[in-house]
């Protein structure tokens, strides 16, 4: 490992890290560090959001007007397949484990690296390889299907890309197996000494159970979807009605995977919100061991709620009740954790920094999300809303609201970790706020036009021109949600140039990933650390003051803390 | 290159133990942990297909049991046969291994290959006789037996799925294993310890316990 003399101009002179020991290419693209794994999956993460947010934009503009603007029927079929395929295979789903869970977990847990480095370097790979191939099923005519690429449509009728957008999904598959293998064993193997599973940050509890499900889950969609290949190019059905096939059961298999699929998205958000809560209230996360196994729970009891995505496709009415009732009851420990997060705050010494900003929006827009899942896992009420803009509402809610404040969140709150800068407070706050009330602008108006009956996957709503109000209300929406996650991507990139250096611990934070500089070294730390207290040791002093004098008054006295509240 | 077996090959000291372990046994530790929930996500692959064909014999029984006539039981029992043999001097290739006994070592995993190859050669000519007689699924599917032709197909069709994938798995098998007894021969440093032949025998004996479980339930249908 030789110091390459690089002509870059070496602004961080004497701290070597991660970043500057090396800047070859080839150091980049046969790298083994999982920091610069999770830099490499930051990169391709984001172009991807830009190609699914493009389609989304398509889409807006598209429904402004009854007739549509500019698209074809198949060509907007198209557009929002991409939209789906791309946003949730290639952004959603990778998004915090790969780049925060690969960065962190092993700084989390004071460990030099991932269990199986290489594996790791594979799973980038294999995420790139199902990426060219989804985007040479764009560049070669596109994929009609949905993201959900039933049967038999997809296996026989449709004209369109699919076994190359398969390929994209199956591929991408593979690389969050990769990631779930690789946590699950340097989780359980590779704790520093005095570690022990419930002293591990919360945010390592959640990609605990993500893994879990990630392993579990992935490789049922991915047989399933090669199922649906072998019988589009080799004719071996098992999903084909002429033959007395059941198309249903492919539904049965697909959300077998991505029903739990929306907890690989959102237990790793839910994870860095438990973080940034008990940063910023300066308060150890109320109820851990709660959250840390209602993480568990909402994994476990994820595998049993697939059928209410099925309550219309031939479900009996029996299966349809069972499935039913699980649903509602993942509302159980979703509700323990909001509930925690909100008593974390209370007399907690709140510092409304921009990753908080975040946290509280997620908690506002994950609520949100989560009650209105509550209409849709109730039979009755989903018979009427099934397949309208509520449910598209609903699951942007969870999947945006939730995966995404919780991304943006826990990537600004660590990313003087990852690159060693700052950034202008003023901006990402500005960033927040616009996120936040895009957000609800572009959702909030679908709750209504669906409940009125506006139907998803529709191009035109001729018939209904009332409508129209409700989807240029989201569309406007939109712009503001555009302006708000553009904007994270130019000042991040101008604090990562000439941003002012952060010290190792910026939000005075515990964790130790905190403890070690910023950004870390290859090996991540000096010395093995060893752990020998809680995780969110953070109100010790305070506690120590209290138990003087009895007085919640000597809260804000304990003060090396440099941003005011 | 298996995911599961190369993982040494640079690192510069002689006890080829990987950089972020602190020492050959927390570093196989690691490797038979990791193998191990691999091993889960093959389960979970295969379940799909199981899952599928407990439905279609349930939904189908009749003919699939006329279907599962054409197939040559004489031939699956020698494959079983092979296959297990195969296990038998996986385990035992395992054990020269762990007594750090090279040729022994080398031969046992040889003797695997060549049961592996012989297994893919008898599955060959049972899958040319398959296509001959039309009973492979598509445009060219024939079916003369009683019952439904379409469900006759769908018989077939979970035939060489789930024999397919299996036979992937085998091909794979073979592949590593020509890597590992390579490595055996040259004296590779990361086979000097007998973890990477440990993990490739987990996989080995599960893709031998997934032929036990399709052969009875494709060849050795009761009638019913």
């Amino acid at each position: 490992m030789k110091e390459e003399t690089n002509s870059m101009p070496a602004h961080d002179a004497p701290q070597v890290n991660y970043l500057n020991w090396s800047h070859t290419v080839k150091s980049w693209l046969l790298t083994g560090d999982h920091k610069r794994i999770a830099m490499l999956y930051l990169i391709s993460v984001s172009a991807f959001f830009l190609v699914g947010s493009a389609a989304a934009g398509l889409i807006r503009l598209e429904l402004t007007s009854p007739r549509g603007v500019l698209l074809e029927n198949e060509t907007y079929n198209k557009i929002f397949t991409m939209h789906g395929v791309v946003m949730v295979f290639f952004f959603l789903i990778p998004a915090i484990p790969a780049i925060l869970g690969n960065f962190l977990v092993p700084l989390m847990i004071g460990a030099r690296d991932l269990a199986f480095p290489r594996l790791n370097l594979l799973s980038w790979y294999v995420y790139m390889a199902g990426g060219v191939c989804a985007v040479i099923a764009m560049m070669t005519g596109g994929v009609d299907t949905g993201w959900t690429f039933y049967t038999p449509y997809s296996s026989m009728y449709s004209k369109s890309q699919v076994v190359w957008a398969i390929c994209g999904a199956f591929f991408a598959g593979f690389s969050s197996i990769f990631t779930g293998i690789n946590f699950i064993v340097t989780i359980h193997k590779m704790r520093a000494p005095g570690l022990t599973w419930f002293r591990l940050p919360l945010f390592v509890w959640a990609q605990y159970a993500t893994s879990v499900i990630m392993i579990l889950g992935t490789p049922v969609i991915a047989i399933t979807l090669l199922l649906v290949v072998v019988e589009r190019t080799l004719h071996i059905g098992i999903f084909d009605p002429k033959l007395g096939g059941d198309p249903v059961l492919f539904q049965h298999l697909f959300w077998f995977y991505s029903h739990p699929a929306v907890y690989i998205m959102i237990l790793p958000s839910m994870g860095v919100i438990s973080e940034l809560m008990a940063c910023f209230s300066r308060k150890r996360v109320f109820g851990y061991s709660f959250v840390a196994f209602s993480s568990l729970a909402i994994a476990a009891l994820g595998f049993l709620v697939w059928g209410h995505h099925m309550f219309v496709s031939s479900q009996s009415m029996y299966q349809g009740m069972v499935f039913s009732i699980i649903s509602t009851v993942v509302a159980v420990p979703s509700a323990i954790k909001v509930f925690n997060w909100t008593a974390t705050m209370y007399k907690g010494s709140i510092r409304l920094e921009t990753p908080m900003y975040y946290a509280l929006g997620f908690l506002g827009l994950f609520l949100i999300g989560g009650l209105t899942g509550l209409y849709l896992s109730s039979m009755a009420t989903d018979i009427h809303l099934h397949d309208t803009y509520f449910v598209v509402a609903h699951f942007h809610y969870v999947m945006v609201g939730g995966t995404i404040m919780g991304y943006l969140g826990g990537l600004h709150f660590w990313w003087p970790k990852m690159t060693g800068r700052l950034y202008s407070e003023f901006w990402g706050r500005l960033s927040a706020i616009l996120v936040f009330l895009g957000f609800n602008a572009t959702f909030m108006p679908q709750f209504v036009v669906g409940y009125l009956g506006m139907p998803r996957r529709y191009h035109y709503y001729y018939l209904m021109p009332e409508f129209q109000i409700w989807h240029v209300l989201s569309s406007f929406g939109s712009i503001l949600l555009a302006v708000g996650f553009m904007l994270p991507a130019f000042y991040l990139t101008w604090s990562y140039l000439k941003g002012p250096k952060a010290g190792p611990n910026p939000w005075n934070a515990t964790g130790l990933e905190w403890t070690t500089q910023s950004p870390p070294m290859s090996h991540n730390f000096d010395e093995p650390p060893i752990v020998t207290e809680e995780a969110y040791a953070y109100d010790a002093e305070a506690e120590e003051a209290e138990d003087i004098e009895e007085a919640p008054a000597a809260k804000p006295a304990h003060a090396p803390k440099p941003a005011g509240g | 290159m298996g995911v599961h077996t190369a993982h040494n090959a640079e690192s510069s000291d002689h006890a080829a133990v990987s950089h972020q372990f602190e020492d050959i046994g927390q570093q196989n530790e690691i490797y038979i942990v990791g193998m191990w929930t691999f091993l889960v996500t093959e389960i979970m692959f295969f379940g799909v297909l199981f899952f599928a064909y407990v439905l279609y014999r349930w939904k189908f029984g009749d003919v699939f049991y006329e279907a599962h006539k054409v197939l040559n039981v004489r031939l699956g029992f020698i494959n079983t046969t092979v296959l297990l043999t195969s296990s038998l001097f996986m385990a035992l290739g395992v054990r020269s291994a762990m007594l750090k006994n090279r040729k022994m070592t080398l031969f046992w995993l040889i003797s695997v290959i060549v049961c592996a190859f012989a297994f893919m050669v008898i599955k060959y000519f049972e899958y040319s006789a398959k296509i001959a007689a039309h009973e492979i699924p598509g445009p060219f599917f024939q079916w003369h037996g009683p019952g439904s032709a379409g469900q006759a197909e769908i018989f077939f069709s979970l035939y060489f799925a789930m024999t397919g994938l299996h036979g992937i798995h085998v091909l794979i098998g073979i592949i590593t294993l020509g890597i590992l007894a390579w490595m055996v021969a040259v004296k590779h440093k990361a086979v000097d310890d007998y973890m990477p032949i440990e993990m490739f025998g987990l996989y080995w004996h599960f893709v031998d316990i997934v032929w036990i479980f399709l052969f009875p339930l494709f060849y050795l249908m009761p009638h019913g």
